[in-house]
């Protein structure tokens, strides 16, 4: 089998799944037991108002049929209207997503970078107080609830060492005095695209605290996976063959050893990525960061159906997207991937 | 000496012990091998006799400090080894001295193509641009028989037979012109017809490019077929070295002799001789000659002292009483050439 069918065939299996998580979502939400159209006409509203919004969500009819109904404006991009917002789902989501993906992807990137190199130093010095050091902080990124590190956060670069803004997206004044054109919906982002420094410093220095916060797990995960894979790709005896001609230390720990061994560490990437999605759902709380999470939370608290489908398929689909990307990655990083 | 058998590497006395859990292996125990240029010579033993061991101190690729040699000394061209920093060393290994293994796909980086991996060797020794690395890798490909094209540059050695990827890593160990090639059990993993192909290939190698090479081998057979010159390991010393011919055909050592009769010589396997005992824990090694214990001819004096080499023929060595005693041999010191320091042995060059 040649990669590209591999691609194919794994690009069709995504497919199938996400078609499988809407039908979840789907039926999951039916099954709650929560009158949407009591919620969407309020608490005050009279039987005969409840069964007029009945009908104008179209919950009389069939199950089968809503289904149907369901899938088809799915797929259109309609995605139905928030109970609470009175705004297309859709928008909604495409409005509070790239922030989230902008503290995300960062604590995800430093997350990785960090977890990697530390990782590879820790099994090159196995044994040696700087392989003790840096297992100590793993753990500790491992085992460390998100929200007491959240707020040990806020209390050290806040409060005591007055480094960094304590929670929010950015500056009132800051943001008031130079405002930043939307492009991409990440305010880091387009603050730097559009040659914005004071709103992109602001930005940025609210961006650690919550990105650390959320980076830290992942971090230990990303580094015991590449310690330990990293110590069997040493043992292997073709590092043993580039040692016996000549090959320098540096290029055997990061070249030959790490291609090898950056397989698993790839799929923890990519687990790690799933619990970011939700993970950040706390960190934003915290935060106050104005993202997916956020609108998650009061989605679910007001009984928002449409919404709380719409952000269920979106970490969902987010999810399935990042597996297949690992999975291709995979597959270019190591050629006997795609022939079994 | 002419320069055709120039000592190409000299190995003096190399004693060599390893840190365990249950203590201090003695793995070497005064090691001497002479290897000329383009020769090749077959370091025959049994397992875990310090074949490799003594091939993996040459490039100085045994971990310390695990890992520690006691005494001794390892000439390239007239040059300790021993003496030489880790950068130094890193810089030899691969350009004048190389080694192969046993399992050649296990050697190979499954996920880099062989053409790369080659190339990249050739990068780190010559410091070329990558269109001259590419020809020497070509080059190298040729070398070893190999289609010297773009589909077998871009292979990965999954996609390669067994006897090919042994041929790609000899082209990697000799693509920057080792003159020195350290074959270990180039041909265990192998099959049987496969096997004689590389060891042709070995044949072929030091015919055209002169590499001398060390194979090392627990087949006797294999190293009657290529080797010039075979020195018998055990327990961590050389215990009789000379020509092919004369070491196969006139043992002198117990333990030659008796591997000798292992072959199987056409027998059955009702018939097939085996060497009573087992060999020594080096840990706590039998006293005097490590091989009495085993010996069917086991004297007086072998628990108490280590033979020293007594020449049996012309650049025939033996290191045994017995065989000293029984042939009349007169004892001396071990054949030379020694290097220039090495006190009171230097006498007795073999013509």
């Amino acid at each position: 089998m040649t990669i590209w069918a591999y691609v194919v065939r794994r690009i069709a299996l995504a497919v199938l799944v996400l078609f499988g998580v809407a039908t979840i979502t789907f039926l999951m939400v039916r099954i709650v037991p929560s009158d949407p159209a009591a919620v969407y006409v309020g608490s005050n509203a009279r039987p005969e108002q409840i069964a007029q919004a009945r009908r104008d969500l179209g919950l009389d009819k069939p199950l089968y049929v809503q289904y149907g109904i369901y899938m088809k404006n799915l797929v259109k991009g309609d995605w139905g209207d928030s109970l609470r917002t009175k705004r297309p789902v859709l928008n909604d989501i495409m409005h509070f997503l790239p922030t989230s993906l902008e503290l995300i992807i960062t604590a995800l990137v430093v997350a990785t970078i960090v977890g990697v190199i530390f990782g590879v130093t820790t099994a090159h010095r196995k044994g040696t107080w700087i392989d003790l050091v840096m297992r100590v902080f793993s753990t500790g990124g491992v085992s460390i609830p998100a929200f007491w590190l959240a707020l040990m956060l806020q209390i050290a670069f806040f409060r005591v060492l007055h480094l960094l803004p304590v929670a929010g997206q950015s500056d009132i004044f800051v943001a008031q005095a130079h405002p930043i054109t939307a492009i991409t919906g990440m305010p880091v982002v387009d603050a730097l695209i559009t040659g914005n420094w004071p709103a992109f410093t602001d930005s940025a220095r609210h961006l650690v605290l919550p990105m650390l916060c959320l980076a830290a797990y992942p971090m230990g995960v990303i580094m015991r996976m590449t310690r330990s894979s990293m110590l069997e790709a040493m043992g292997n005896d073709y590092i043993r063959m580039a040692r016996a001609l000549g090959v320098p230390p540096r290029t055997l720990l990061y070249k030959d050893a790490l291609k090898n061994a950056f397989g698993p560490v790839l799929t923890v990437i990519g687990l790690t990525f799933a619990y970011s999605l939700t993970g950040t759902f706390f960190v934003e709380l915290i935060f106050a960061w104005p993202g997916l999470g956020y609108y998650a939370t009061t989605s679910i608290l007001s009984m928002d159906y449409p919404a709380i489908m719409g952000v269920t398929i979106m970490v969902a689909a987010a999810y399935v997207l990042v597996n297949l990307a690992v999975d291709l990655a995979q597959a270019f990083l190591d050629p006997r991937i795609a022939l079994s | 000496m002419s320069a055709a058998t120039a000592e190409l590497l000299a190995i003096h006395d190399l004693r060599l012990q390893f840190r365990s859990m249950r203590g201090l292996v003695k793995a070497l125990d005064g090691v001497e091998l002479t290897v000329h240029d383009g020769e090749i010579l077959g370091l025959v033993g049994e397992s875990g006799c310090g074949k490799t061991i003594t091939g993996l101190a040459v490039l100085g690729l045994l971990q310390r400090p695990q890992a520690e040699i006691t005494s001794g000394a390892i000439l390239y061209r007239g040059d300790d080894l021993l003496a030489k920093t880790d950068a130094q060393m890193q810089k030899l290994r691969g350009r004048d001295i190389s080694m192969v293994f046993q399992d050649p796909l296990a050697s190979l980086n499954p996920v880099f193509a062989v053409g790369n991996q080659i190339e990249d060797v050739v990068r780190l020794h010559k410091g070329v641009s990558r269109k001259e690395a590419r020809e020497t890798t070509y080059k190298a490909l040729a070398s070893v028989g190999l289609p010297p094209d773009k589909d077998t540059f871009k292979r990965y050695p999954h996609q390669f037979s067994g006897g090919m990827r042994q041929r790609v890593c000899m082209a990697m160990a000799l693509a920057c012109g080792s003159p020195l090639l350290i074959a270990d059990e180039p041909t265990t993993a192998l099959d049987v017809t496969i096997q004689a192909q590389i060891l042709n290939l070995l044949l072929k190698l030091r015919a055209e490019l002169d590499v001398a090479q060390i194979l090392i081998t627990h087949n006797v057979g294999v190293a009657a077929q290529t080797c010039d010159r075979i020195a018998v390991m055990y327990a961590g010393s050389v215990v009789e070295e000379g020509p092919v011919s004369e070491v196969l055909k006139r043992p002198h050592h117990p333990y030659t002799i008796a591997l000798y009769q292992c072959l199987p010589h056409g027998r059955t396997a009702a018939e097939l001789q085996t060497i009573p005992g087992t060999v020594p824990d080096l840990i706590d090694p039998p006293t005097g000659c490590r091989f009495h214990p085993r010996c069917s001819h086991v004297m007086e004096i072998c628990p108490t002292a280590k033979p020293q080499p007594v020449k049996a023929a012309e650049r025939h060595w033996v290191s045994c009483f017995w065989a000293a005693e029984g042939a009349g041999l007169s004892a001396g010191p071990f054949r030379p050439p020694t290097p220039p320091d090495a006190p009171g042995t230097d006498d007795g060059a073999p013509a």
